[in-house]
Protein backbone atom coordinates (compact mmCIF):
# COMPACT_ATOMS: atom_id res chain seq x y z
CA UNK A 1 0.00 0.00 0.00
CA UNK A 2 2.84 2.47 0.61
CA UNK A 3 4.86 1.22 -1.81
CA UNK A 4 1.88 2.02 -4.35
CA UNK A 5 1.60 5.65 -3.07
CA UNK A 6 4.96 6.64 -3.70
CA UNK A 7 5.03 5.05 -7.56
CA UNK A 8 1.76 7.00 -8.00
CA UNK A 9 3.39 10.17 -6.68
CA UNK A 10 6.60 9.54 -8.45
CA UNK A 11 4.37 8.94 -11.77
CA UNK A 12 2.59 12.00 -11.06
CA UNK A 13 5.23 14.30 -10.98
CA UNK A 14 7.16 13.03 -13.76
CA UNK A 15 3.90 13.47 -16.18
CA UNK A 16 2.77 17.01 -14.70
CA UNK A 17 5.81 18.36 -15.68
CA UNK A 18 6.11 16.65 -18.72
CA UNK A 19 2.74 18.37 -19.73
CA UNK A 20 3.75 21.10 -18.11
CA UNK A 21 6.55 21.69 -19.88
CA UNK A 22 5.41 20.29 -23.75
CA UNK A 23 1.60 21.10 -23.97
CA UNK A 24 0.78 24.48 -21.65
CA UNK A 25 4.16 26.66 -21.60
CA UNK A 26 3.63 26.41 -25.35
CA UNK A 27 0.11 28.08 -24.86
CA UNK A 28 0.30 31.50 -24.91
CA UNK A 29 -3.49 31.91 -25.28
CA UNK A 30 -4.21 35.80 -25.57
CA UNK A 31 -0.51 36.15 -26.40
CA UNK A 32 0.63 35.70 -22.57
CA UNK A 33 -1.62 32.90 -20.62
CA UNK A 34 0.10 30.09 -20.17
CA UNK A 35 -1.67 28.16 -17.39
CA UNK A 36 0.76 26.33 -14.30
CA UNK A 37 -1.38 22.48 -13.98
CA UNK A 38 1.57 21.05 -12.17
CA UNK A 39 -0.01 23.13 -9.23
CA UNK A 40 -2.18 19.86 -9.62
CA UNK A 41 0.29 17.88 -7.45
CA UNK A 42 -0.01 20.37 -4.18
CA UNK A 43 -3.69 19.53 -4.84
CA UNK A 44 -3.63 15.97 -4.73
CA UNK A 45 -0.79 15.09 -2.61
CA UNK A 46 -1.66 13.21 0.37
CA UNK A 47 -2.71 15.46 3.51
CA UNK A 48 -1.68 13.76 6.33
CA UNK A 49 2.23 13.19 5.28
CA UNK A 50 5.29 14.48 6.94
CA UNK A 51 5.34 17.91 6.16
CA UNK A 52 9.13 18.61 5.43
CA UNK A 53 9.48 16.14 2.45
CA UNK A 54 6.39 17.85 1.39
CA UNK A 55 8.08 20.81 1.04
CA UNK A 56 11.54 19.46 -0.44
CA UNK A 57 9.00 17.83 -3.04
CA UNK A 58 7.76 20.98 -4.04
CA UNK A 59 11.24 22.21 -4.39
CA UNK A 60 12.34 19.36 -6.67
CA UNK A 61 8.76 20.28 -8.70
CA UNK A 62 9.17 24.11 -9.20
CA UNK A 63 12.62 23.72 -10.05
CA UNK A 64 11.98 20.91 -12.73
CA UNK A 65 9.77 22.98 -14.18
CA UNK A 66 12.11 25.99 -14.32
CA UNK A 67 14.66 23.62 -16.06
CA UNK A 68 12.86 23.31 -18.75
CA UNK A 69 11.25 27.30 -19.23
CA UNK A 70 14.43 29.08 -17.93
CA UNK A 71 12.60 30.89 -15.36
CA UNK A 72 15.25 30.81 -12.45
CA UNK A 73 13.99 29.75 -9.76
CA UNK A 74 10.88 31.65 -9.75
CA UNK A 75 8.38 28.40 -10.53
CA UNK A 76 10.61 26.51 -7.41
CA UNK A 77 9.69 29.68 -5.20
CA UNK A 78 6.20 30.05 -6.14
CA UNK A 79 5.55 26.58 -5.32
CA UNK A 80 7.80 26.09 -1.91
CA UNK A 81 5.15 29.77 -0.87
CA UNK A 82 2.03 27.06 -1.45
CA UNK A 83 3.72 24.07 -0.03
CA UNK A 84 4.61 25.78 3.01
CA UNK A 85 0.82 27.79 3.70
CA UNK A 86 -0.80 24.53 2.31
CA UNK A 87 -1.67 23.28 6.15
CA UNK A 88 -2.60 27.11 6.29
CA UNK A 89 -5.24 27.21 3.72
CA UNK A 90 -7.07 24.09 3.98
CA UNK A 91 -7.69 25.07 7.89
CA UNK A 92 -9.02 28.03 6.38
CA UNK A 93 -11.01 26.51 4.24
CA UNK A 94 -12.26 23.34 5.81
CA UNK A 95 -12.02 24.39 9.34
CA UNK A 96 -12.79 21.80 11.82
CA UNK A 97 -12.97 18.66 9.67
CA UNK A 98 -8.96 19.18 8.58
CA UNK A 99 -8.14 18.42 12.39
CA UNK A 100 -9.72 14.70 12.08
CA UNK A 101 -7.72 11.69 11.81
CA UNK A 102 -9.23 10.07 8.68
CA UNK A 103 -9.98 13.61 7.04
CA UNK A 104 -10.21 13.36 3.46
CA UNK A 105 -10.29 15.90 0.27
CA UNK A 106 -12.82 13.54 -1.19
CA UNK A 107 -15.21 13.52 1.80
CA UNK A 108 -15.46 17.43 1.13
CA UNK A 109 -17.77 19.56 -0.63
CA UNK A 110 -17.41 20.67 -3.95
CA UNK A 111 -17.00 24.51 -3.00
CA UNK A 112 -14.55 23.74 -0.09
CA UNK A 113 -12.48 21.73 -3.26
CA UNK A 114 -12.90 24.79 -5.47
CA UNK A 115 -12.09 27.22 -2.77
CA UNK A 116 -8.99 25.46 -1.47
CA UNK A 117 -7.24 25.19 -5.49
CA UNK A 118 -8.71 28.46 -5.89
CA UNK A 119 -6.58 29.53 -3.13
CA UNK A 120 -3.20 27.66 -4.08
CA UNK A 121 -3.41 29.01 -7.64
CA UNK A 122 -3.92 32.54 -6.78
CA UNK A 123 -0.96 32.46 -3.84
CA UNK A 124 1.26 30.90 -6.22
CA UNK A 125 0.34 32.87 -9.39
CA UNK A 126 0.69 36.26 -6.89
CA UNK A 127 4.47 35.10 -6.35
CA UNK A 128 5.17 33.91 -9.61
CA UNK A 129 4.37 37.22 -11.44
CA UNK A 130 5.64 39.20 -8.26
CA UNK A 131 9.19 37.27 -8.78
CA UNK A 132 9.37 37.53 -12.42
CA UNK A 133 8.81 41.10 -13.23
CA UNK A 134 10.29 42.15 -10.00
CA UNK A 135 9.07 45.73 -9.64
CA UNK A 136 6.78 47.17 -7.71
CA UNK A 137 6.44 49.93 -10.51
CA UNK A 138 4.59 47.14 -12.28
CA UNK A 139 2.14 46.20 -9.74
CA UNK A 140 -1.40 46.41 -12.31
CA UNK A 141 0.98 44.79 -14.39
CA UNK A 142 1.42 41.64 -11.44
CA UNK A 143 -2.23 41.59 -10.80
CA UNK A 144 -3.08 41.37 -14.28
CA UNK A 145 -0.77 38.62 -15.46
CA UNK A 146 -1.61 36.82 -11.67
CA UNK A 147 -5.31 37.19 -12.33
CA UNK A 148 -5.72 36.30 -15.67
CA UNK A 149 -3.81 33.26 -15.35
CA UNK A 150 -5.26 31.98 -12.41
CA UNK A 151 -8.99 31.76 -13.87
CA UNK A 152 -6.96 29.89 -16.72
CA UNK A 153 -5.10 27.18 -14.46
CA UNK A 154 -8.27 27.09 -12.52
CA UNK A 155 -10.51 26.12 -15.08
CA UNK A 156 -7.88 23.38 -16.87
CA UNK A 157 -7.43 21.94 -13.41
CA UNK A 158 -11.10 21.86 -12.27
CA UNK A 159 -11.25 19.36 -15.63
CA UNK A 160 -8.32 17.50 -14.47
CA UNK A 161 -9.00 16.93 -11.61
CA UNK A 162 -12.93 15.75 -12.58
CA UNK A 163 -11.27 13.72 -15.56
CA UNK A 164 -8.76 11.75 -12.89
CA UNK A 165 -10.36 12.36 -9.96
CA UNK A 166 -10.37 9.32 -7.30
CA UNK A 167 -13.33 7.18 -6.81
CA UNK A 168 -15.16 7.39 -3.47
CA UNK A 169 -15.37 4.44 -1.76
CA UNK B 1 21.84 25.32 24.10
CA UNK B 2 18.25 23.22 24.81
CA UNK B 3 16.19 26.29 23.98
CA UNK B 4 18.03 26.79 20.67
CA UNK B 5 17.49 23.07 19.59
CA UNK B 6 14.09 23.10 20.81
CA UNK B 7 13.26 26.16 18.88
CA UNK B 8 15.03 24.64 15.57
CA UNK B 9 12.76 21.79 16.34
CA UNK B 10 9.58 23.78 16.79
CA UNK B 11 10.26 26.19 13.77
CA UNK B 12 12.18 23.46 11.13
CA UNK B 13 9.70 23.47 8.79
CA UNK B 14 9.55 27.45 8.54
CA UNK B 15 13.41 27.47 8.64
CA UNK B 16 13.11 24.45 5.82
CA UNK B 17 10.71 26.98 3.40
CA UNK B 18 13.05 30.24 4.46
CA UNK B 19 16.12 28.10 3.81
CA UNK B 20 14.85 27.10 -0.19
CA UNK B 21 13.25 30.64 -0.46
CA UNK B 22 16.47 32.25 0.01
CA UNK B 23 17.96 30.09 -2.93
CA UNK B 24 15.47 30.68 -5.28
CA UNK B 25 15.65 34.63 -4.79
CA UNK B 26 19.28 34.23 -4.24
CA UNK B 27 19.36 32.10 -8.13
CA UNK B 28 17.02 34.52 -9.28
CA UNK B 29 18.91 38.16 -8.50
CA UNK B 30 21.92 36.36 -9.50
CA UNK B 31 20.30 35.94 -12.68
CA UNK B 32 18.77 39.76 -13.16
CA UNK B 33 22.84 40.71 -12.76
CA UNK B 34 24.43 39.06 -14.67
CA UNK B 35 23.92 36.00 -17.48
CA UNK B 36 21.40 33.54 -17.02
CA UNK B 37 22.04 30.84 -14.14
CA UNK B 38 24.63 28.32 -15.78
CA UNK B 39 22.91 24.99 -14.34
CA UNK B 40 19.03 25.96 -14.89
CA UNK B 41 19.18 26.34 -18.34
CA UNK B 42 17.10 24.58 -21.01
CA UNK B 43 20.49 23.73 -22.98
CA UNK B 44 21.12 21.01 -20.39
CA UNK B 45 21.12 17.20 -21.87
CA UNK B 46 17.98 16.22 -20.12
CA UNK B 47 15.72 18.85 -21.38
CA UNK B 48 17.74 19.78 -24.40
CA UNK B 49 16.80 16.15 -25.36
CA UNK B 50 13.05 16.45 -24.46
CA UNK B 51 12.69 19.48 -26.17
CA UNK B 52 14.21 18.01 -29.49
CA UNK B 53 12.08 15.15 -29.36
CA UNK B 54 9.10 16.95 -29.05
CA UNK B 55 9.66 19.48 -31.36
CA UNK B 56 10.98 16.62 -34.18
CA UNK B 57 6.92 15.71 -34.11
CA UNK B 58 5.67 19.40 -33.81
CA UNK B 59 7.74 20.65 -37.15
CA UNK B 60 5.60 18.41 -39.36
CA UNK B 61 2.77 20.79 -39.09
CA UNK B 62 4.78 24.18 -40.52
CA UNK B 63 6.77 22.56 -43.19
CA UNK B 64 5.23 24.09 -45.50
CA UNK B 65 5.35 27.73 -44.44
CA UNK B 66 8.71 27.17 -43.23
CA UNK B 67 9.75 26.05 -46.42
CA UNK B 68 7.72 29.20 -48.02
CA UNK B 69 9.61 31.52 -46.16
CA UNK B 70 13.01 29.80 -47.10
CA UNK B 71 12.17 29.81 -50.45
CA UNK B 72 11.22 33.70 -49.99
CA UNK B 73 14.85 34.29 -48.34
CA UNK B 74 16.26 31.77 -51.55
CA UNK B 75 14.53 34.69 -54.30
CA UNK B 76 15.71 37.66 -52.58
CA UNK B 77 19.60 36.28 -52.25
CA UNK B 78 19.07 34.92 -56.19
CA UNK B 79 17.84 38.74 -57.02
CA UNK B 80 21.17 40.13 -54.70
CA UNK B 81 23.85 37.63 -56.65
CA UNK B 82 22.13 38.22 -60.38
CA UNK B 83 22.28 41.99 -59.87
CA UNK B 84 25.84 42.33 -58.58
CA UNK B 85 27.95 43.41 -61.79
CA UNK B 86 31.42 41.49 -61.80
CA UNK B 87 31.76 38.93 -58.74
CA UNK B 88 35.19 39.62 -58.05
CA UNK B 89 37.02 36.22 -57.17
CA UNK B 90 38.60 37.65 -54.28
CA UNK B 91 35.29 38.39 -52.29
CA UNK B 92 34.80 34.55 -52.58
CA UNK B 93 38.16 33.80 -50.93
CA UNK B 94 37.48 32.31 -47.99
CA UNK B 95 40.64 33.58 -46.25
CA UNK B 96 38.76 36.96 -46.52
CA UNK B 97 35.92 35.73 -44.45
CA UNK B 98 34.92 37.60 -41.72
CA UNK B 99 31.76 35.85 -40.66
CA UNK B 100 30.79 32.28 -41.13
CA UNK B 101 27.19 30.50 -40.57
CA UNK B 102 25.60 27.36 -38.54
CA UNK B 103 22.55 26.76 -39.39
CA UNK B 104 20.05 25.69 -36.44
CA UNK B 105 16.79 24.93 -35.56
CA UNK B 106 14.34 26.13 -32.78
CA UNK B 107 13.65 23.00 -30.32
CA UNK B 108 12.19 25.69 -27.41
CA UNK B 109 10.56 29.10 -27.92
CA UNK B 110 9.32 31.52 -25.55
CA UNK B 111 8.03 34.75 -25.84
CA UNK B 112 5.14 35.28 -23.17
CA UNK B 113 7.78 36.27 -19.88
CA UNK B 114 9.91 38.86 -19.32
CA UNK B 115 13.34 37.54 -19.95
CA UNK B 116 12.64 35.31 -23.05
CA UNK B 117 15.17 32.71 -24.33
CA UNK B 118 14.95 30.30 -26.98
CA UNK B 119 16.72 26.81 -27.15
CA UNK B 120 18.28 25.80 -30.42
CA UNK B 121 19.97 22.58 -31.80
CA UNK B 122 23.39 23.28 -32.20
CA UNK B 123 26.00 22.93 -29.31
CA UNK B 124 29.86 23.01 -28.68
CA UNK B 125 30.07 20.05 -31.02
CA UNK B 126 28.96 22.28 -34.20
CA UNK B 127 31.61 25.45 -32.63
CA UNK B 128 28.74 27.42 -31.22
CA UNK B 129 29.81 29.62 -27.86
CA UNK B 130 28.73 32.08 -26.04
CA UNK B 131 27.87 35.79 -27.65
CA UNK B 132 27.40 35.20 -31.21
CA UNK B 133 24.60 36.96 -33.41
CA UNK B 134 21.45 34.25 -34.57
CA UNK B 135 19.60 35.60 -37.28
CA UNK B 136 16.48 33.98 -38.86
CA UNK B 137 15.81 34.38 -42.63
CA UNK B 138 13.52 37.18 -42.24
CA UNK B 139 15.74 39.22 -39.19
CA UNK B 140 17.39 39.65 -36.13
CA UNK B 141 16.63 36.83 -32.89
CA UNK B 142 19.24 37.38 -30.24
CA UNK B 143 22.40 36.55 -28.99
CA UNK B 144 23.65 33.19 -27.55
CA UNK B 145 23.80 32.90 -24.35
CA UNK B 146 24.74 29.41 -22.91
CA UNK B 147 26.20 26.24 -24.66
CA UNK B 148 26.30 22.43 -23.43
CA UNK B 149 27.51 19.84 -25.99
CA UNK B 150 24.37 19.72 -28.22
CA UNK B 151 22.19 22.59 -27.52
CA UNK B 152 22.24 26.35 -26.73
CA UNK B 153 19.81 28.64 -25.10
CA UNK B 154 19.74 32.19 -27.05
CA UNK B 155 18.97 35.12 -24.80
CA UNK B 156 15.93 36.17 -27.53
CA UNK B 157 15.42 40.33 -28.38
CA UNK B 158 12.39 39.92 -26.23
CA UNK B 159 14.33 39.51 -23.19
CA UNK B 160 14.62 42.73 -20.60
CA UNK B 161 18.23 42.17 -20.26
CA UNK B 162 19.10 42.19 -24.37
CA UNK B 163 20.50 45.56 -25.32
CA UNK B 164 21.35 45.51 -28.85
CA UNK B 165 23.15 48.17 -31.51
CA UNK B 166 21.16 49.23 -34.16
CA UNK B 167 20.79 52.12 -36.80
CA UNK B 168 18.12 53.88 -38.68
CA UNK B 169 19.04 52.28 -42.36
CA UNK B 170 19.17 55.06 -44.88
CA UNK B 171 20.23 58.02 -42.59
CA UNK B 172 22.81 55.76 -40.18
CA UNK B 173 22.12 56.87 -36.89
CA UNK B 174 22.39 54.49 -34.55
CA UNK B 175 21.18 53.81 -31.21
CA UNK B 176 20.43 50.52 -28.70
CA UNK B 177 17.43 48.26 -28.99
CA UNK B 178 15.52 47.31 -26.11
CA UNK B 179 12.10 45.46 -24.96
CA UNK B 180 9.83 46.60 -22.64
CA UNK B 181 8.09 43.44 -22.24
CA UNK B 182 4.55 45.23 -23.40
CA UNK B 183 4.42 42.98 -26.82
CA UNK B 184 6.07 40.63 -28.71
CA UNK B 185 6.26 42.13 -31.61
CA UNK B 186 7.17 45.29 -30.68
CA UNK B 187 10.58 46.02 -29.40
CA UNK B 188 11.62 50.22 -28.40
CA UNK B 189 14.93 52.13 -30.15
CA UNK B 190 16.33 54.55 -27.67
CA UNK B 191 18.87 57.48 -27.85
CA UNK B 192 18.32 58.48 -31.24
CA UNK B 193 18.79 62.13 -30.84
CA UNK B 194 15.95 64.55 -31.67
CA UNK B 195 17.12 66.24 -34.78
CA UNK B 196 17.04 63.27 -36.71
CA UNK B 197 14.47 63.40 -39.26
CA UNK B 198 12.03 59.97 -38.88
CA UNK B 199 9.22 58.38 -40.61
CA UNK B 200 6.48 55.75 -39.98
CA UNK B 201 7.72 52.47 -42.02
CA UNK B 202 11.69 53.92 -41.85
CA UNK B 203 13.45 50.63 -41.46
CA UNK B 204 15.95 49.37 -39.30
CA UNK B 205 18.76 47.18 -39.03
CA UNK B 206 21.91 46.18 -36.80
CA UNK B 207 24.64 48.69 -36.67
CA UNK B 208 28.09 48.41 -37.19
CA UNK B 209 29.19 49.11 -33.58
CA UNK B 210 28.51 45.69 -32.56
CA UNK B 211 31.17 42.82 -32.97
CA UNK B 212 28.64 40.27 -32.81
CA UNK B 213 25.96 40.78 -35.85
CA UNK B 214 27.19 42.00 -39.22
CA UNK B 215 25.36 45.14 -40.52
CA UNK B 216 22.55 45.92 -42.22
CA UNK B 217 20.78 42.64 -40.72
CA UNK B 218 16.88 43.68 -41.11
CA UNK B 219 15.11 44.02 -37.79
CA UNK B 220 11.77 46.14 -38.62
CA UNK B 221 10.17 49.15 -39.97
CA UNK B 222 9.18 51.81 -37.11
CA UNK B 223 5.26 51.86 -36.45
CA UNK B 224 5.23 55.23 -34.36
CA UNK B 225 7.48 57.51 -32.10
CA UNK B 226 7.68 59.82 -29.70
CA UNK B 227 9.99 61.80 -26.88
CA UNK B 228 11.28 60.26 -24.07
CA UNK B 229 11.45 61.94 -20.68
CA UNK B 230 14.21 64.03 -21.10
CA UNK B 231 12.47 65.66 -24.67
CA UNK B 232 16.32 64.99 -26.57
CA UNK B 233 15.53 61.88 -27.66
CA UNK B 234 13.23 59.73 -29.78
CA UNK B 235 11.92 56.57 -28.07
CA UNK B 236 10.82 54.54 -31.39
CA UNK B 237 8.59 51.16 -31.38
CA UNK B 238 9.93 49.42 -33.72
CA UNK B 239 7.75 46.77 -35.67
CA UNK B 240 9.63 43.23 -36.24
CA UNK B 241 10.17 41.77 -39.79
CA UNK B 242 10.26 38.22 -37.79
CA UNK B 243 7.16 36.41 -36.87
CA UNK B 244 8.21 35.58 -32.63
CA UNK B 245 5.58 33.16 -32.40
CA UNK B 246 6.91 30.77 -35.13
CA UNK B 247 10.14 30.10 -35.47
CA UNK B 248 11.82 27.01 -36.86
CA UNK B 249 15.28 28.25 -39.17
CA UNK B 250 17.90 29.87 -37.53
CA UNK B 251 21.66 30.89 -38.69
CA UNK B 252 24.11 31.78 -35.63
CA UNK B 253 26.80 34.38 -37.38
CA UNK B 254 30.04 33.77 -36.03
CA UNK B 255 32.38 36.89 -36.15
CA UNK B 256 36.29 35.92 -36.95
CA UNK B 257 37.24 39.23 -36.01
CA UNK B 258 35.67 39.16 -32.77
CA UNK B 259 38.39 38.26 -30.65
CA UNK B 260 40.41 40.63 -32.53
CA UNK B 261 38.04 43.69 -31.67
CA UNK B 262 37.88 43.02 -28.12
CA UNK B 263 41.70 42.58 -27.61
CA UNK B 264 41.86 46.27 -29.18
CA UNK B 265 39.75 48.07 -27.52
CA UNK B 266 40.28 46.35 -24.07
CA UNK B 267 44.33 47.65 -24.43
CA UNK B 268 42.72 51.05 -25.69
CA UNK B 269 40.57 51.39 -22.37
CA UNK B 270 43.51 50.29 -20.21
CA UNK B 271 45.86 52.67 -21.69
CA UNK B 272 43.61 55.91 -20.59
Amino acid sequence: MISNHYIINIIRFVLLVLVQVLVFNKLNFLGFINPMVYILFLYWYPVKQHRASFIGLSFLLGLSVDFFSDTMAINAAATITIAYLRPTIMHFVFGINYEFQNFKIQNTTQVQQFAFLALLILVHHLVFFALEIFSFANFLLILKKAFSTSLATLVLCILFSSLFSVKKE
Amino acid sequence: MQQIINFILRYKNFLLYLFLMLLCIGFTIQSHSYHQSHFFNSSSWISGNIYETSSGITSYFGLKKENKKLVEENKRLRLLLLNTKNVDSVALDSTQMAYTITTGKVIKNSYSGHRNYITINRGLRDSVKPDMGVITPQGLLGIVENVSEKYATVQSILNEKSSINAKLKHTNHFGSLKWDAKAYNLVQLVDIPRLVPLTVGDTIVTGGMSSIFPENIPIGVIQKFDLDNSKSFWRIQVALFNDMTNLKNVYVVRNLERQEILELQEETETND
